[in-house]
């Protein structure tokens, strides 16, 4: 049996790695892709006051911690029975939209973005933000570093810092924000709505126009029809911050919604000897392997699950993107994980939108932002959409708010088995018979990934946009037959 | 003349220090200009076999974050420290251990029976992952974890400390303003093991609320009161950091009214900011009477955790009977 | 046969009534065991409690901290906030898997030579029980594993 191992993938936490090995005709075997660090959080927050989990589990990824602060936060108000004051849940609900404007921003420019822009098959160097800026023009850098100081400076007045939010407690916030604050932060939202109407039309002009890229988003190659999952309001629109979390089969029929305490009923994880990471599943349907289809368990949370997930958008603008996204695409569900890209924008829409919203809603800068707990803590869940899936802190305390015991399943955790799917077939699709394109492949197994925006441990995730991979071919004996190189 | 070479890594981290560069926005086209960047995973795409052919000392600078959490991390400090003329501590994970460290509490096989035997893992036969695991395709390995978080000093020499949780974004727009004035013959660096972009007091210097001198008979959960906004958190019984940690914040938290997590770590001369801490705590205590003490004891439920919160790899003991054990 | 273990106790005293206890004990010819190694401050309220943690890292496997007695303090009431740090600081090191049994604050006056002598006893007696603490062996033990990693990690793997 002949190996080849992908090692190390960088914009990974530690060390990356994935082995392919290739049966006696030459084709794929089978695919490893394995996640080689365990931090133990689940363990060490044990004994921690609980209203230290906003602080601690920021730390769990510094690219999206103010997604863990959201969730720890919210698991916290469950923990004492508290119901935060409405202008707490807006003032978090705001710093949110901002932040998903800077996350997305930063993944559709730097990450996803350049293999559309600069194209699959462009030369590497060209390939990264710095290449984007050079083909769309100076200004349009500009703009990215406006729309994530944007984000960062909202993320500042109401988390008190920049990077690793501080203000999220147990009933509330320790702050609220000033009429001056709002005004600033309500002109930030104004400029991001156009530029996410900007970024959509680059992505229409560049993408949609060009018959190629259509036909590689609508192509097999990417397809995976898995059953999606993401949080929904009361009307079932898309919600980053609170609501039911929607499960819809490959079909795109809605199989049930489950309130953030019932998720233990609708998702289990299965351990594997070979990986720190767990795979997660729809306990309902059960664990049948790496598998598409309605029998297996497999789901995925991303914004393209989002959407599917949901009836639509709950702001105008971004609305009318989701209808226009699935009639180009051909209805839903859509499975061609490219599209995850599009799907991404039209949140960068309804992130800014809510953003205006919630700047405008006159309660915003009201002093109510603290409920003060009277009953004694117990156990509650917290449930938040991070950028990159579906997050959930599950705590319980002691009567004094000591943790005893703690369970996380975080955004790209939910999507471990569908990316190791999507690498599988991706390897299935250029190698055969032994044959192996070296710069091709390793670009599209690095567009499997990107579709994903994955964060194991916040990697993958920040400035220019690829996966530097190195693959070593190795005879059964283990011997190095060939090694191949992309952005190495 | 060829640019000096730039370098920076990250190990057991969440990526918050990649974030905080970035967000000096352009400053980093400053670094751009002035350097030749080699080596950097999260934004350019060399790897770790380029850095192995260069010449040792042949990188001028080393940014490097992230605590010693397993061999591989361990691994890439000493290549990049063979390769650089200076390499930095940068962020609370390198210098202290950081939040990885709160795992120093615990021993490694409890770490991993809890991670795979939580309410939603379905694991019936107790599987835990394994370094090396023979499938039916062949062997594949992942990195052997350490029973202790180290810092980056307790593996290779270190020249600079650059602290934070994240540094903040404007002590590093310093820090890179100097190290190119240098380059440039305007400046000179300051002493080898010096703690660079971060200030020389503490956080209660830099602190706005007053100080009375007064003493307290509780200590109070941040959830349970409303604190006055003008008055020192301490001296209102919250558990604040700022005494016993070193200031370059600006006290962004307590000016959020949140105590100081300490995340810049001991103030200079300090060997241990926890028992500096617990000095200061102790010392605010309005009681004589040792019963009554160890009632207001009380009110602070995890003096470890909460005094060594980003600190545990740095400190004096660095990790419970438990965790030494393996 | 192992060598019985021998525990080593770093004492401190202040100046004023507990070195002069101590003092008072070896001139009264009162036997306390030769574990204990005494520094003596020029008050308990000196003690830092980074000293304790210092003598417990480098070796030490108890440690007997003195003073004088409440109310005697020759720096008025330095002494109470000793007594809130070693309460304090029991509940940490006990986070950290160090008994309690292995720290102990006495008030003892430069009178109470015979009582210094005795608790004295008493606290290396119940450190023998534990056995030795041996923190110094650990972060050796830490730093050979360390080394011998460092053996094999110099080449990358390709």
């Amino acid at each position: 049996m002949q190996r080849i191992t992908i090692d190390p993938i960088t914009r990974l936490e530690g060390h990356g790695k994935i082995e392919i090995f290739l049966n006696d005709e030459g084709d794929v075997a089978n695919t490893y892709f394995q996640i080689p660090e365990l931090r133990g959080f689940e363990r060490f927050c044990v004994g921690r006051p609980v209203e230290e989990m906003p602080v601690l589990t920021g730390r769990i990824c510094g690219v999206c911690p103010e997604a863990h602060h959201m969730a720890a936060a919210k698991a916290c108000d469950a923990v004492y029975h508290l119901d935060p004051p409405r202008p707490a849940k807006l003032l978090r609900e705001l710093l949110y939209s901002a932040f998903y404007v800077t996350d997305h921003t930063t993944h559709f420019y730097a990450l996803g973005g350049p293999d559309f822009v600069m194209g699959p098959d462009a030369p590497v160097a060209e390939r990264n933000i710095l290449g984007v800026i050079h083909k769309v023009g100076l200004e349009i850098g500009g703009k990215v570093i406006q729309a994530r100081r944007a984000g960062h400076t909202v993320i500042e007045m109401i988390g008190g810092r920049k990077v690793h939010p501080c203000t999220s407690i147990p009933g509330g916030l320790s702050k609220g924000i000033t009429e001056e604050q709002r005004v600033e932060i309500e002109k930030l939202g104004r400029w991001a709505i156009e530029f996410a109407q900007f970024s959509l039309k680059l992505f229409g002009d560049i993408v949609l126009s060009n018959k190629a890229y259509v036909d590689l988003v609508l192509g097999d190659a990417y397809m995976h029809r898995t059953y999606s999952i993401g949080t929904v309001d009361a009307n079932n629109k898309v919600n980053f911050y609170d609501g039911l979390v929607s499960v819809v089969d490959p079909e795109g029929k809605r199989i049930g919604k489950y309130a953030p305490h019932e998720y233990p009923d609708w998702i289990a994880e299965r351990v594997e000897p070979w990986t720190y990471l767990k795979f997660p599943y729809l306990k309902k349907i059960g664990w049948n392997g790496f598998t598409d289809g309605v029998e297996s368990g497999v789901y995925s949370a991303t914004p393209l699950s989002r959407l599917n997930a949901a009836d639509g958008m709950a702001t105008p603008l971004a609305q009318a993107e989701y209808d226009k996204f699935y009639n180009a695409l051909g209805g839903k569900p859509v499975h061609q994980r490219l599209a995850t890209h599009w799907a991404r924008l039209i949140e960068l829409l309804y992130a800014a939108e809510r953003w205006v919203e919630l700047a405008t809603d006159p309660e915003i800068t009201s002093d109510n932002f603290r409920a003060i707990p009277t009953e004694t803590p117990t156990e509650g869940v917290g449930i938040v959409e991070a950028p990159r899936g579906t997050l959930t802190h599950h705590y319980w305390t002691d009567e004094r708010g000591i943790l005893t015991k703690v369970n996380l399943i975080v955004g790209t955790t939910n999507n471990y088995a569908p990316i190791s799917m999507s690498i599988k077939k991706a390897a299935a699709s250029f190698i055969k018979k032994g044959t192996i394109v070296s710069e091709g492949m390793l670009n599209r197994v690095e567009m499997a990934f990107r579709a994903y925006d994955p964060c194991f441990g916040c990697a993958t995730h920040s400035f220019p946009g690829q996966m530097p991979l190195q693959v070593t071919v190795r005879d059964a004996r283990g011997e190095v037959v060939e090694v191949l190189k992309q952005h190495c | 003349m060829s640019k000096p070479k730039f370098a920076m890594y990250w190990s057991a981290s969440c990526g918050g220090c990649e974030i905080a560069v970035l967000n000096t926005h352009e400053k980093i086209l400053d670094v751009d200009a002035n350097f030749d960047v080699v080596f950097w995973p999260v934004a350019m795409d060399a790897k770790y076999k380029d850095v192995q052919a260069m010449e040792d000392k042949s990188i001028l600078l080393t940014l490097f974050n992230g605590a010693i959490r397993n061999d591989e991390n361990e691994h890439i400090a000493r290549l990049l420290r063979r390769k650089s003329q200076l390499l930095v501590a940068f962020g609370a994970c390198a210098t202290e251990g950081g939040i990885p460290a709160l795992a120093n509490l615990s021993d490694k096989q409890s770490i991993f029976d809890t991670a795979f035997n939580t309410i939603s893992t379905e694991n019936p036969n107790h599987i835990l992952p394994q370094t090396r695991w023979t499938m039916p395709e062949g062997e594949i390995t992942i990195p052997e974890m350490y029973p202790v978080v180290k810092t980056l000093e307790q593996v290779v020499p270190v020249d600079y400390y650059m602290p934070g949780c994240p540094p903040e974004s404007h002590q590093i727009a310093a820090v890179i303003d100097l190290v190119i004035q240098v380059l440039q013959g305007k400046a000179e660096l300051p002493p080898k093991g010096a703690v660079i972009g971060a200030g020389a007091s503490t956080v209660c210097e830099e602190c706005q609320r007053a100080r009375n001198e007064k003493k307290i008979t509780q200590f109070v959960r941040i959830q349970d009161i409303k604190p006055d906004p003008t008055l020192c958190l301490l001296e209102q019984g919250v558990l604040c950091n700022g005494p016993a940690t070193r200031g370059g914040c600006g006290a962004a938290c307590p000016t959020a009214s949140m105590p100081c997590v300490g995340c810049y770590g001991a103030t200079d001369g300090a060997m241990d900011q926890g028992a500096r801490l617990l000095s200061a705590v102790a010392s605010v205590i309005d009681a004589r009477d040792p019963k009554q003490v160890e009632q207001i004891l009380d009110g602070i439920p995890d003096p470890a955790g909460m005094f060594y919160r980003f600190g545990m790899s740095g400190s004096l003991l660095r990790a419970s009977k438990d965790a030494w054990k393996g | 046969m192992p060598d019985k273990f021998e525990p080593l106790i770093i004492g401190f005293t202040c100046n004023w009534c507990s070195y002069r206890a101590a003092d008072m004990a070896g001139l009264g010819r009162m036997k306390y065991p030769p574990n204990l190694r005494l520094i003596r401050l020029m008050c308990s309220g000196r003690l830092d409690p980074t000293f304790v943690l210092k003598a417990f890292a480098d070796g030490a496997d108890g440690v007997l901290i003195s003073g004088c007695h409440p109310g005697d303090c020759h720096y008025l009431e330095q002494n109470y906030k000793t007594q809130s740090r070693y309460l304090l600081l029991t509940r940490l090191l006990a986070s950290f898997g160090i008994e309690p049994q292995r720290i102990k604050l006495i008030w003892a006056s430069a009178a109470e030579g015979a009582y210094f002598a005795e608790q004295a006893t008493q606290i290396v007696e119940q450190v023998r029980a534990l056995g030795p603490l041996n923190w110094h062996t650990r972060r050796t033990l830490a730093k050979a594993q360390s080394e011998q990693l460092s053996q094999g990690l110099e080449e990358v793997p390709a």
